[in-house]
């Protein structure tokens, strides 16, 4: 009798979803297990929790895979909100042309404000907000993550939508397919590769500020929230030199699991919907993608929310358009050009009352000398930037380029330089503390190169990327004609990788920016090393909670990196489309 | 039977399609009072020669398009946005690569809320008769061209349309296949095993629209509008080779090559053209390339025009713009369906390289005022230089953004050739060319 009560749910269960095969075993606990880890995880997020609280944080290794998977949660949390933002935000901008013309500026400030410089600001109304709960610290670094990944995501799905093929968005509309359909069935899935792709670098991008923002201060009060940031900040306040290294090795743990789960099936995953397939790419790979694709009860229960769906969408009312909305829409076709010179001016009026506003705030607390000075700190940076990506282009184009034009070495260290990429270079300050210190060396110098420690690989690999991509009847051609090393450089390589190398030159020198903020000020236990600039303004004024002086720093900053995208990166970019561009 | 139908499934009353310039916003005319019933029972295919306005026609029937004047009735009911008897097979598939077969050709069913099973059922009707069976799981791009469109001819049917409408449904495809696939869609179509009750076709292939259709109406360009009709009442299958298939194809290369009273866009017979004519994209090794064949083997350097088309395997579209190009440079002549070389042709033809430049060039200034009117420009100008948005912005008083670059961008090829214009494409700067070939502009 027991047998057959015991044997009844088995049975429902394997016609429900199949019998399990030989991938079943490993792909189900693997899922289980994510599961479980995410749920106990998350609820640690939002125990109660009051400004000044000391959380309990130690330096024994036992505890940094918590705090890694802390550190992870945030990363998730952070990439989940980037997407609801994206596909709403930059919708909207592709859909509706009067949101377009503010929500695209807006992104493209946006994107060139340092994130870090703000934390500080949006932290107190974090804490707020979710009065009295973990949440609000939590919030204000998952805010941090957010606005290191969202601006980026939010362009490349825009542009994505605004390429939509014609012939295919009008075959939607022929079809008669909902907006909504149009949406999950075409939109999405157009977007979809580029989309992965770009959530991918983002993410590695997002380390470094996970690892910067989970320590912060606060009205004299330091948060220190649990995460291998955290870890990081208390060993350098003990000096404790063995803790980094685990800090590192955990780190490097972290971002190869989060990799090889997340991203790499997700980018295999992504290649089915690309729209057209180049010849010279070769298919992305994933152990993880092909486990749960051949396990049979896995991919039933993928089909599940599919079910649910079917069963639900004949119930849901199919949406009528209301009568005032069609009028509504009549009355907007019909008066386009007087709504759209009333949304000028409007805009134009928005802009300027905010731009006095803040120009009001500031100056009641900080004299126009102060701000000449701070425009000379921007100088100082600039200056440090523009000379470290120069640096590092010197370097790493050449090792690319090598790199690249063997295929067999290019597929071993690529991966390589998108790690390191990952990897938070500010997990190294303190060594470099320690070496400036030891050598008595210049600060103002040494300091310096701390700033592109992370951002230079996007160099490395972009370059690679191009290397890669060189047709072979070209560099065929340049052999046969017996081209010298330089001419072979001037006229076939370095026309060839151009466009990648703007591209990652311009996120490697946006990083640099952002990493100026950590890396002008360096601690290490008591010892405090500071280079003159803009980022240790920002930092410096961050530490003394003065915000009039850390929303002047931000701006400016902002202002900088503005001017060069503008005047620099964009011409080049042009440029290197239109004259480099290898699709003739 | 079929006219005696009162209502016309598909009526077209006044249609007419035009955007606003660039610059000036003039309105720019690319269709011009279309009246077209179509009734049922019958396969009606539109041909022209490319800029005829055909494709957006087709757009304008099934409710993607607005027309700005005119209105199109289904079944007496005016056509405001896609409707539901109305389906359309694309020249480029247009099928969705990350769809499966079944789930593109299930598409617009799953659009209407159709509950799966019936789904299913009915995409598995379509795709057995369509011939996709045993495909249904794989990805379009796992296809072949003719087995892609036959996913696309699939994805309209299942719908059960009344009419189907196919822009050049067949010419992405290869001879063999295209030819098989409008056999099958013939036998689907005259067995009554679909319920299409009319099929509307854009085609730039003679053969192919006397293969399939009724009727075939010839478009005249800039702008678009009826020409003429030609009813076809041969039995299916239609043998190509027969002497009254021939005749067809014969009387349409005449209505294509008679001038239609008052039109700029029919043959160019000597007389001037404005300076925004929208030029033809011809290369000038594809002019020199007519003229020699013409030279070779033409009956005293002249042929008919269908000839020329199949021993030179070239399509409607570029044939008729080979044609424009040579008339409009005086090198050939067009009448009564023959081309025939003028005595200038000739010399050009006779001529070495240089000697066949200078021709060109000496043409080119005389005959396209736009060529004439940018040397002027230049020639005004103390360094012989001047922005190409400079030229790009009075065309742009006539036609669109992206027609004025392309015509600017043939004038510029040719005028190169001729060597009398140099074109700096980083600066995106005009010049003029070598002197000693410089006419008197």
């Amino acid at each position: 009798m027991p047998h057959v009560r015991l044997d009844a749910p088995v049975r429902a269960a394997r016609a429900l979803f199949g019998a399990p095969n030989r991938w079943d075993l490993v792909a189900i606990p693997l899922v289980l297990g994510l599961l479980f880890v995410l749920s106990w995880g998350t609820r640690q997020m939002a125990v109660p929790y009051h400004l000044g609280e000391a959380l309990p944080l130690s330096l024994d290794p036992r505890h940094l895979p918590y705090y890694a998977l802390r550190t992870t949660l945030r990363m998730v949390a952070a990439m989940v909100l980037s997407l609801l933002f994206t596909f709403t935000y930059a919708t909207f901008a592709a859909k509706s042309r009067r949101a377009e013309a503010l929500l695209i500026p807006i992104l493209d400030v946006l994107q060139s404000v340092p994130i870090l410089g703000f934390l500080s600001i949006t932290v107190v109304g974090f804490i707020h907000l979710f009065h009295g709960s973990l949440l609000g610290p939590e919030a204000a670094a998952v805010f941090a993550i957010f606005t290191s990944q969202a601006w980026n995501m939010a362009f490349s799905f825009y542009h994505s939508l605004k390429m939509v093929p014609k012939d295919l968005s009008q075959a939607a509309h022929l079809f008669r397919l909902s907006s909504w359909q149009r949406f999950w069935k075409l939109e999405v899935p157009f977007a979809l590769p580029s989309l992965v792709w770009n959530a991918m670098m983002s993410a590695s991008g997002g380390w470094f500020f996970v690892v910067a923002s989970e320590a912060i201060s606060v009205a004299g009060h330091h948060i220190f929230l649990p995460g291998v940031g955290s870890y990081i900040a208390l060993a350098i306040e003990h000096k404790d030199l063995t803790a980094i290294g685990y800090a590192i090795a955990a780190m490097f743990v972290v971002i190869f699991l989060y990799d090889q789960l997340l991203f790499r099936p997700l980018v295999a995953w992504s290649e089915r919907f690309r729209f057209e397939a180049l010849a010279s790419d070769t298919p992305s790979e994933s152990w993880v993608l092909t486990l749960l694709r051949r396990a049979v009860v896995m991919r039933r229960v993928a089909r599940i929310p599919a079910l649910i769906r079917r069963r639900l969408v004949p119930v849901l009312p199919r949406r009528a358009e209301s009568a005032p909305l069609v009028l509504l829409r009549h009355f907007i076709r019909r008066e386009e050009r007087l709504l759209t010179r009333l949304w000028r001016y409007g805009l134009i009026i928005a802009v300027s009352a905010l731009s006095i506003g803040f120009a009001r705030y500031v100056t009641a607390a900080v004299s126009y000398r102060e701000i000449g000075d701070v425009f000379l700190y921007g100088a100082a940076t600039a200056a440090r930037v523009v000379v470290l990506v120069a640096l590092a282009s010197l370097i790493w184009v050449p090792v690319g380029v090598w790199v690249g034009e063997r295929p067999r070495v290019a597929r071993a260290v690529q991966p390589l330089a998108q790690f390191l990429a990952a990897f938070p270079a500010n997990l190294l300050f303190p060594l470099a503390v320690m070496g400036i210190v030891h050598y008595h060396l210049n600060v103002q110098i040494w300091l310096s190169p701390l700033m592109i420690l992370g951002t230079q690989w996007y160099i490395l690999f972009n370059v690679i990327a191009g290397a890669s991509l060189l047709p072979g009847d070209l560099r065929e051609i340049a052999r046969n004609l017996g081209l010298g090393r330089w001419q072979r450089w001037r006229r076939l390589i370095l026309p060839a990788i151009f466009p990648s190398f703007v591209t990652g030159g311009l996120t490697a020198f946006g990083g640099a920016w952002n990493a100026s903020v950590v890396a002008e000020v360096v601690n290490w236990g008591n010892t405090q090393l500071t280079a003159t600039g803009l980022g240790a303004y920002i930092a410096q004024q961050t530490a003394a909670g003065d915000h009039p002086r850390v929303a002047l720093g931000i701006v400016v900053m902002s202002l900088y990196v503005l001017v060069f995208n503008r005047f620099v990166w964009r011409p080049l970019h042009r440029y290197a489309e239109e004259r480099f561009s290898l699709g003739g | 039977m079929n006219e005696s139908s009162p209502t016309p499934l598909l009526d077209l009353r006044g249609v007419g399609q035009s955007y606003p310039a660039a610059e000036s916003g003039v309105r720019v005319k690319i269709l011009e009072d279309i009246n077209l019933a179509v009734h049922e029972g019958e396969i009606v295919a539109i041909l022209g020669r490319s800029g005829c306005g055909k494709s957006t026609l087709l757009r304008i029937m099934c409710g993607l398009i607005e027309p700005s004047a005119g209105t199109v009735l289904y079944r007496g009911t005016p056509v405001t946005g896609p409707a539901a008897g109305i389906s359309m097979v694309f020249q480029s598939f247009a099928l969705f690569p990350w769809l499966t077969v079944l789930q593109n050709v299930t598409l617009g069913l799953e659009a209407r809320g159709v509950e799966e099973g019936e789904r299913n059922r009915r995409a598995d009707e379509v795709i057995e008769m369509i011939g996709l069976s045993g495909y249904e799981s794989a990805y379009p791009k796992e296809l072949s061209g003719g087995m892609r469109q036959r996913v696309g001819f699939a994805r309209a049917l299942v719908v059960d349309p009344d009419v189907l409408l196919m822009d050049e449904a067949f010419s992405a495809l290869d001879v063999p296949t295209a030819e098989s696939l409008r056999a099958d869609l013939l036998d689907l179509w005259s067995e009554r095993l679909i319920p299409t009750q009319a099929i509307v076709m854009v085609s730039h292939s003679i053969e192919e629209a006397l293969f399939l259709a009724d009727r075939v109406l010839v478009f005249d360009s800039n702008p678009g509008r009826v020409k003429d009709e030609v009813r076809v009442t041969l039995k299916h299958p239609r043998d190509r080779e027969s002497a009254s298939f021939r005749a067809l194809v014969e009387r349409i290369y005449g209505i294509m090559t008679t001038a239609a009273a008052g039109s700029a866009g029919g043959a160019v017979h000597g007389g001037r053209v404005g300076l925004a004519y929208r030029l033809p994209e011809v290369s000038v090794a594809q002019v020199s390339g007519v003229l020699e064949q013409l030279d070779q083997s033409g009956d005293h350097g002249g042929a008919e025009l269908s000839e020329l088309a199949e021993e030179m395997h070239l399509d409607l579209d570029t044939l008729f713009a080979i044609v424009e190009a040579l008339e409009l440079l005086g090198l050939a002549h067009v009448a009564e369906r023959r081309i025939r070389m003028t005595r200038v042709g000739k010399v050009f033809v006779d001529g070495d390289q240089q000697q066949r430049r200078r021709i060109f060039a000496e043409h080119l200034v005389r005959r396209v005022p736009l060529v004439a009117h940018i040397l002027r420009v230049l020639d005004e100008r103390p360094q012989r230089r001047a922005p190409e948005e400079r030229f790009l912005r009075e065309l742009e008083d006539r036609l669109s953004e992206q027609e004025s670059e392309r015509v600017l961008s043939v004038v510029i090829q040719w005028a190169r050739y001729a060597e009398l214009l140099d074109y700096d494409y980083d600066a995106g700067v005009l010049s003029m060319g070598s002197p000693d070939v410089q006419q008197g502009a």
